[in-house]
C-alpha cells in the first residue's frame, strides 16, 4: 500500500509575471515528473508557433490561458521526491483572479511566494502574503526569482529580502526562508547554484522536503459539525444516523454530547460505517456517523461537542477579519447568507472597524462599504444565534463565507465574541408603544367570545401528523362554539411570504408568523398553527412577537405518544383533543362559566 | 490518517454536501473504475445506501460486458438505475462507426447531447424496474440540478482546473474564465434557476489512488481492466470502436498498481488508448466546454 508515502499540497503565489509557472514547470521537468513525451510535445508546439520554449508552457494546458498569457485559474499538478508526493497548486497572480488564488491557496499546507528580483515587491506580493496569513497557512517560503536578470547580485537579493521582510513583520508572518533562484536557468531549485556561492541555504526542493506535516488536530476539544441526519427507512434501515466529518478531537461510544446552538444533549450509542470494522472511537479528519442513546430533534448545521469539554460560543454578534470578492460592495444593513462549517445563517454587516488597503498597507477607518479585494475588520450579526469558536482556538469552526446572489463573495475568520443586543425585543417595545389600541378592551372581547385569546403552536418532528392534529383541534373547538383559526404555514409561504421572496427563509417566516399572531390574538381569536422542529430560540421569538398576548407551545414529541396516534387514529386523536382542551380550560383560555 | 483515508473522507464530505443541498441530484456512472469507486464512496457516505439515481449514457457502442456488469451491480446493490440515449442519431445512423461523421462529432452526438437532454429531462429516461427486471421508458422527468461526476484533476489539462462544485449555465456550458471560489470546505451550492452544478468528489484522486482504494476496499471492478490471457487489457473504458486495449499482462488489481507505480505505465498518459482525444488537439477541452465529462 501507499500508506508510507506521504503527500503534501503546496501553493505557488505571487505577483503576475514573477515566474510562478516557470518555477512549477522546472520542478516538474527536473524531478522527471512529466508524462513521457510531454516535454517534446510542448517544444514541438513552440516550434510550430515560432515562439521560444518556456517551462511555463508545460502548465498551460488550456487554450484560454495561452491566448491571454496569464494563469487564470488554479491548476494542479503532481511531482514526487524520494521523500513524498507533492500536489503543486498554481495560483494566478493577476488581481482579477484573487478568488482563484484563494481557492488554490486554501487547499495548500505550505506556500511558495515568488518575487521578481528585478521588479521587486509588487501589490500582489503583499496582498498574497496577507491572504496566506488570513487563510491560516503558516509555512511560507519566499523565492526571489529571476536572479539571472540582476547578475546574481547578493546585494540586490538582500535589498528585496529586507523590503519584503519588513512588510511581513507588520502582518506578523514569519517566513521559513528566502531563497535566491532563477527558475528559467534552474538555479537553486533542485540543487545548489554555482552562480550564487554567497547563498549558504538549502535549495527549494530540499527546503520543501524538510517541511514538517501539520500536527493532527486530535488534541483539541471535539467538534463535529452535523452535516445531515439520515434515516433510510424505505430501504428497511431503522438507524437514525447523525452524519458529519470530525474537525477536531476524538470521541468514543458512551461519551455525553451536546449539540449547539440548540443545547440538546444525548450520549453516543454507536459509531456507524459501511464496509469497515466496528469502531468504538473516532477522531479528527474522519467522515463518520453516530447513533444516539435518546431520540432528540437536531438539525443539520449544529455542532456536536463533548459535554465534558470546553464548548464553542453561542451568540449572534462577533468581530471578524473579512476579505471581499464580490462585484458589489458589502454594505451595512443588507441581508447576506453565511455558511460556517455546515451551519447556514442570515447575517448583517453591523459595523466596519477599518478597511486595509493591501496594496499600500494603509488602514482606512472612514470607509462605509467593503469593496472588492478589500480586507476589513468588522462586526457581523446573525439573525439567530450560531455556534462558533474563535479562529485562533479552533480554525475550522472559527471561519465562514458570505453568499450573495448565489455566489460566495467573501470569507472571514472570527476574532472576538461580542455582546448581543436583542433587536427583536427592541422592535417589540417600539411596536407596542406605537400600537393603536382598540376601544373594545380584551375583556369585552373575552366576554363576547367566551374565550381569552391564545396563540397555540403545535410542534413535533412529524409535520404530517402535526397538521392532522391541528386541523382536528380547529374543528373540535369550532364545533364547541369557540372562535378559532388555523393558519397552515403553507398558506403563509404561498401568500404573504411569496411576495417578499422569502418562502425558503425559515427565520423570516417565523418572524412574519409572530407578527400575524399578534394581530389575530388582538382580534380575540385562538390562533392555531403547526411548525415542525421548532427550537427554543424560535419559540422565544414567537413568544416575544406575540406579546402582550399569550402563547402555548405543544411539544408533540415529548407530551404525546405520537406514533400511536398514527396507528390507531380516531381514538388517539380524540385523546389528544381532550388533553389539549383540558389544558386550555386549566389555563382559563376556554371560559366555560360564560355559557 | 493515511492518504487514502484523507481522500475518502473528503469525497464523502462532498457527497453528503451534495445530497443535502440538491433536491434533484443524480450521479453519472460510466461503468469505468473511477465512477465505480465514486458509487462505492456513495455507499460509504450513506451507510450502505445510494439515495439518488445513477445515470448512464448508453451510446449503444459500449463494450457489451459493460452493460452486463452495470445491470448486475444495479440489481445486487438495489440501485435507482437510469440510462439515456440519443435515439434519433442512432436511428439515423449519424455515427462514426456508420461512417457518417468524425469521432469528435460522434462523441458530441452520442455522449454530450444525450447527456445534456437526459439531465434536462427533455429526452426519455429509461429506468430499471427491479420487480420486472427491465428498463422502462420514463417521459417528462424533472431536470437534475446537481450532477455528481467522477472526473479527476490528474487526467488531463482541462480537468486540472475544475472545481469540486462547478456551475454549468443554461446551455450546459462551462465558463472556465469565471469559476466560483472554493475554500474552507465551502462550495457553490446556491444556484440560479435553469443552471446546474457538476459535483466532482474525486478531483484530488490520482489513477494510482483509485486502484489502491479498489484493492483496499475490495470493490468489484469490471474484468475488462485485466489481462484475460491475450496480453492486453483496457486502461480506460469507452465505446468499442474508439477505445483500444493496451499491451499489459496485469491480471489483477495488485499487478495494475505495480505497473502504474514503477512498471511500464509509470510515465504513459492514461487516456493514450482514447482516439477522440487525439483529434481534439490532445485535450478534451472542446468537448468538455460543450458538456462532455
Amino acid at each position: 500500500m501507499d500508506n508510507k508515502q506521504e503527500q503534501m499540497s503546496i501553493v505557488i503565489v505571487g505577483h503576475v509575471d514573477h515566474g510562478k509557472s516557470t518555477v512549477i514547470g522546472r520542478l516538474l521537468a527536473d524531478t522527471n515528473s512529466l508524462p513521457e513525451g510531454k516535454l517534446e510535445q510542448v517544444r514541438r508546439n513552440c516550434e510550430r508557433n515560432a515562439k521560444p520554449f518556456e517551462y511555463a508552457f508545460l502548465l498551460d494546458a488550456l487554450k484560454d490561458e495561452q491566448s491571454q498569457g496569464i494563469t487564470i485559474d488554479t491548476a494542479r499538478c503532481f511531482f514526487k521526491t524520494a521523500k513524498r508526493h507533492y500536489i503543486i497548486i498554481d495560483a494566478p497572480g493577476h488581481i482579477e483572479f484573487l478568488k482563484n488564488m484563494i481557492t488554490g491557496a486554501s487547499r495548500a499546507e505550505a506556500a511558495l511566494l515568488v518575487i521578481d528580483a528585478k521588479e521587486g515587491v509588487q501589490e500582489n506580493s503583499r496582498r498574497h502574503g496577507f491572504m496566506l496569513s488570513l487563510l491560516g497557512i503558516e509555512k511560507v517560503v519566499i523565492l526571489i526569482n529571476k536572479m539571472d536578470l540582476v547578475n546574481y547580485s547578493h546585494e540586490h537579493f538582500e535589498k528585496v529580502k529586507a523590503e519584503y521582510s519588513s512588510f511581513l513583520e507588520q502582518i506578523k508572518v514569519k517566513p521559513l526562508a528566502f531563497v535566491p533562484i532563477s527558475a528559467r536557468e534552474g538555479d537553486n531549485l533542485v540543487s545548489s547554484s554555482a552562480q550564487m556561492p554567497w547563498y549558504q541555504g538549502l535549495d527549494v526542493l530540499s527546503l520543501i522536503d524538510g517541511l514538517e506535516k501539520e500536527k493532527d488536530r486530535h488534541e483539541q476539544p471535539f467538534r463535529m459539525p452535523v452535516q445531515d441526519i439520515y434515516k433510510f427507512t424505505e430501504d428497511n434501515d431503522d438507524r437514525r444516523i447523525v452524519a458529519g466529518t470530525v474537525e477536531t478531537g476524538s470521541i468514543s461510544v458512551g461519551d455525553p454530547v451536546v449539540f449547539l446552538p440548540s443545547f440538546k444533549k444525548s450520549v453516543i450509542k454507536s459509531i456507524e460505517g459501511f464496509n469497515e470494522p466496528v469502531k468504538s472511537s473516532v477522531g479528527a479528519g474522519y467522515a463518520t456517523g453516530f447513533t444516539l442513546e435518546t431520540q432528540i430533534y437536531i438539525k443539520p448545521g449544529e455542532i456536536m461537542c463533548r459535554d465534558d469539554q470546553p464548548l464553542p460560543a453561542v451568540n449572534s454578534t462577533f468581530r471578524a477579519n473579512l476579505f471581499w470578492l464580490g462585484r458589489h460592495p458589502m454594505i451595512v444593513g443588507k441581508k447576506y447568507k453565511m455558511k460556517m462549517t455546515t451551519q447556514r445563517a442570515t447575517v448583517y454587516l453591523k459595523k466596519i472597524g477599518h478597511v486595509l488597503d493591501a496594496a499600500e498597507l494603509t488602514y482606512d477607518s472612514q470607509k462605509s462599504i467593503i469593496e472588492r479585494h478589500d480586507v476589513a475588520e468588522c462586526i457581523l450579526q446573525t439573525v439567530k444565534p450560531i455556534a462558533y469558536d474563535l479562529s485562533r482556538d479552533i480554525a475550522a469552526t472559527g471561519r465562514f463565507v458570505i453568499i450573495d446572489n448565489y455566489e460566495i463573495v467573501g470569507g472571514g475568520i472570527i476574532t472576538e465574541s461580542l455582546n448581543d443586543d436583542n433587536f427583536i425585543n427592541e422592535h417589540v417595545t417600539l411596536r407596542e408603544i406605537a400600537w393603536e389600541k382598540s376601544d373594545i378592551t380584551p375583556e369585552l372581547r373575552a366576554a363576547r367570545f367566551r374565550q381569552r385569546p391564545k396563540f397555540v403552536v403545535l410542534s413535533g418532528a412529524n409535520e404530517e401528523l402535526g397538521t392532522k392534529l391541528a386541523k382536528a383541534l380547529e374543528e373540535r373547538l369550532f364545533q364547541n362554539g369557540y372562535n378559532v383559526y388555523y393558519l397552515s404555514i403553507q398558506n403563509l409561504l404561498s401568500g404573504l411570504d411569496s411576495e417578499y421572496q422569502v418562502s425558503d427563509d425559515r427565520e423570516e417566516n417565523i418572524r412574519h408568523l409572530g407578527e400575524l399572531a399578534r394581530l389575530f390574538t388582538d382580534a380575540g381569536l385562538i390562533f392555531l398553527t403547526n411548525i415542525s422542529g421548532l427550537d427554543q430560540y424560535e419559540i422565544d421569538i414567537l413568544k416575544s412577537l406575540n406579546q402582550p398576548n399569550e402563547i402555548l407551545v405543544v411539544d408533540l414529541d415529548s407530551q404525546f405518544e405520537l406514533n400511536d396516534v398514527l396507528n390507531n387514529e380516531t381514538d388517539q386523536i380524540n385523546l389528544f383533543l381532550e388533553q389539549i382542551q383540558k389544558l386550555l380550560h386549566d389555563q382559563e383560555i376556554l371560559l366555560d362559566y360564560y355559557i | 490518517m493515511n492518504q487514502l483515508e484523507k481522500l475518502e473522507s473528503q469525497s464523502i464530505y462532498i457527497l453528503r454536501e451534495a445530497y443535502r443541498e440538491f433536491k434533484n441530484l443524480c450521479m453519472l456512472w460510466s461503468i469505468g473504475k473511477d465512477s465505480t469507486v465514486l458509487l462505492w464512496l456513495a455507499r460509504k457516505a450513506f451507510f450502505g445506501h445510494v439515495p439518488f439515481p445513477l445515470v448512464h449514457i448508453d451510446t449503444a457502442y459500449k463494450i457489451p460486458e459493460m452493460i452486463a456488469y452495470r445491470d448486475q451491480l444495479a440489481r445486487e446493490w438495489n440501485l435507482k438505475m437510469i440510462y439515456g440515449q440519443n435515439v434519433t442519431a442512432l436511428s439515423k445512423k449519424q455515427t462514426f462507426p456508420d461512417g457518417k461523421t468524425d469521432r469528435i462529432n460522434c462523441c458530441r452526438q452520442l455522449k454530450s447531447e444525450a447527456l445534456k437532454h437526459t439531465l434536462s429531462g427533455e429526452w426519455t429516461r429509461f429506468r430499471l424496474d427491479h420487480s420486472q427486471g427491465k428498463y422502462l421508458p420514463e417521459e417528462s422527468g424533472e431536470p437534475y440540478t446537481g450532477v455528481i461526476v467522477g472526473v479527476r484533476a490528474d487526467e488531463e489539462g482541462s480537468r486540472s482546473k475544475e472545481r469540486y462544485f462547478s456551475p454549468r449555465d443554461q446551455q450546459s456550458e462551462w465558463d472556465i474564465g469565471d469559476q466560483p471560489p472554493e475554500f474552507w470546505n465551502q462550495y457553490k451550492t446556491d444556484f440560479a434557476p435553469g443552471t446546474h452544478i457538476r459535483i466532482h468528489p474525486l478531483l484530488d484522486w490520482t489513477e494510482l489512488n483509485i486502484w489502491e482504494y479498489i484493492l483496499k476496499e475490495n470493490i468489484p471492478i469490471i474484468s475488462l481492466y485485466f489481462d484475460r490471457g491475450d496480453g492486453t487489457r483496457y486502461r480506460s473504458l469507452g465505446c468499442a470502436p474508439c477505445t483500444k486495449p493496451i499491451e499489459s499482462t496485469a491480471k489483477n488489481v495488485a499487478e495494475i498498481i505495480e505497473e502504474l507505480r514503477s512498471g511500464k505505465l509509470a510515465n504513459v498518459a492514461e487516456r493514450s488508448g482514447r482516439e477522440q482525444d487525439k483529434e481534439d488537439g490532445g485535450t478534451l477541452e472542446t468537448l468538455r466546454r460543450d458538456g462532455y465529462m
